[in-house]
């Protein structure tokens, strides 16, 4: 991969830091008034989503990191690796492991496309939509004529995440869900 | 796509900046200091190995020619003062190559002006009187630091003496940078690092700070003294506002041999760190040599006043087109 000077970190390029392939966020060059200018770099790390910052003298480089995002169906687990194919026709299949695949494994659902973060062609973290459609598999009755009050119970959806919703949701509908932040939108 | 013509500035700004500077040369006027316009482009450049000059070919009576884009109009400056222009000022187009971010622009306004005859303490007194009267709003006090006394007060250690292992170890984890990059570095590099990263966020903090006695390493075209406590020191100062640096200034070193020894020093430095060299500008140090009077020069950066006066939160929010957008 080519190597990167710090002039050229933008937001979004990926590099190498201590041996884990990283996204920049952010960059800002600070100076003394005289002397040595230096980069103030903060970093997000792609295998553990940590954000961190680092400081680099200016002028200093990185190796760039061979990653890429693809969008991908998921298909199965075989208990081990959870299965997904390639939405460009090509129907090539990635196995990913459950340290990459992480929290989305609560909002796994087959046929729905999610992103894939390769690095050197191994996946390395997965991405859910920022909404998806989950059926209720249980939680306590709707209450009839309340759809008004703002109370909520607790809900298992059918990737097995639970989430707060309203009293009048009852177990077999589908609801839009918000990935992001786990909450419930709306039936869908 | 269309490209983005549009300025980074918004009109509204531009008339704000044009207001301010219209109170910057009424300031001068008022006090009998000449404004001036030197040439952007020189035969010389910067030699000061943190700064990356531009340059540009040019066909002249001697043949192409490399001119230099000038980092600060110093050197013209100078020049003039050895002819006995009295006090000068400008506001000069200067460029410093790579220097892109919230507060840095690699083509930007410096408000440069010369005193003969003045201490570094009354150039400081200038200086703050000027920064205050840009900012009506600014009532806070005008404090006075060492060097120094800084890095003792919010690292607890002494600049001067620490060991570099120390100061390397330090400089890692309060800079956030790794042991590994620091590893070869010198004492100024640490120095800078635990100043940018540690000391520069504290300072102007509802106050204008002035710091002075800078390690005589970092004195750059100030000539040095001894201090209080007999270490030599550069005859410096640096302005802060909300922690950003505003002003940099010298009691002038006017040595002719002196100044040719740092400038071959710098180009030494460049040598070693693979850099390349940069001509040393002959005719200043001809003019040095004829004889330029006892000065303190300061450097302002304009645009960073005028971003800090209309509480923009970034540069490029006062210029009319920032670099990225030229």
């Amino acid at each position: 991969m080519a190597n990167y000077s710090t002039n050229e970190f933008k937001g979004g390029l990926k590099v190498m830091l201590d041996g884990d392939p990283c996204s920049i966020v952010e960059n800002e060059l600070v100076k003394p008034g005289k002397g040595q200018a230096f980069n103030r770099v903060k970093l997000r790390n792609l295998m553990t989503g940590r954000v961190g910052e680092r400081t680099f003298k200016s002028g200093d480089s990185l190796e760039g990191a061979d990653v890429m995002d693809l969008e991908m169906e998921y298909l199965y687990t075989d208990g081990d690796m959870w299965h997904f194919m390639k939405t460009d026709g090509s129907f090539e299949q990635y196995a990913v492991e459950k340290k990459a695949l992480g929290d989305t494994e609560k909002w796994l659902k087959e046929q729905v496309p999610y992103i894939i973060t390769l690095w050197n062609d191994k996946a390395i973290s997965v991405t859910p939509p920022n909404f998806i459609e989950l059926e209720v598999v249980e939680t306590d009755p709707g209450l009839k004529g309340d759809t008004a009050q703002g109370g909520s119970k607790p809900a298992t959806l059918s990737s097995g995440a639970v989430v707060r919703v309203p009293l009048f949701i009852n177990q077999g509908e589908v609801l839009k869900i918000d990935t992001r932040s786990g909450d419930y939108v709306s039936r869908a | 796509m269309t490209a983005n013509w549009q300025p980074t500035a918004s009109i509204e700004t531009l008339r704000e900046r044009a207001r301010l500077i219209a109170g910057v040369r009424a300031f001068f006027a008022a006090r009998g200091v000449l404004e001036v316009e030197t040439p952007v482009l020189g035969q010389g450049g910067s030699t000061d190995v943190h700064l990356i000059s531009l340059f540009s070919m040019a066909r002249t009576d001697k043949g192409q020619r490399k001119l230099w884009l000038q980092t600060s109009p110093e050197f013209h400056m100078k020049r003039l003062l050895a002819a006995g222009s009295g006090p000068i000022f400008q506001l000069a187009k200067s460029f410093r190559d790579g220097e892109i971010g919230s507060r840095h622009n690699i083509e930007f306004t410096m408000l440069e002006w010369y005193r003969p005859g003045y201490s570094l303490a009354q150039l400081i007194d200038e200086t703050t009187t000027l920064v205050a009267s840009v900012l009506p709003s600014f009532v806070g006090p005008v404090v006075h630091y060492r060097y120094r006394e800084l890095f003792h007060t919010y690292l607890a250690l002494d600049p001067f003496t620490t060991s570099i292992d120390t100061l390397r170890v330090l400089a890692a984890e309060r800079g956030q940078m790794s042991a590994y990059a620091l590893a070869d570095e010198g004492r100024d590099t640490c120095l800078d690092l635990l100043m940018s990263m540690v000391i520069e966020p504290m300072l102007g903090k509802n106050e204008l700070s002035v710091v002075v006695d800078y390690p005589a390493s970092q004195a750059a075209l100030a000539r040095r003294h001894q201090d209080a406590d007999g270490e030599w020191v550069a005859s410096r100062f640096e302005l802060y506002l909300n922690g950003i640096e505003l002003a940099n200034g010298y009691d002038e070193l006017i040595d002719a041999e002196e100044q040719r020894l740092r400038f071959s020093e710098d180009n030494a430095d460049r040598r070693r760190l693979g850099l390349p060299e940069v001509d040393c500008d002959e005719q200043l140090l001809a003019a040095l040599h004829h004889g330029m009077p006892e000065s303190a020069g300061v450097a302002l950066g304009l645009d960073r006043l005028i971003q800090l006066a209309l509480g923009k939160t970034r540069l490029e929010e006062v210029l009319t087109f920032s670099t990225p957008n030229c």
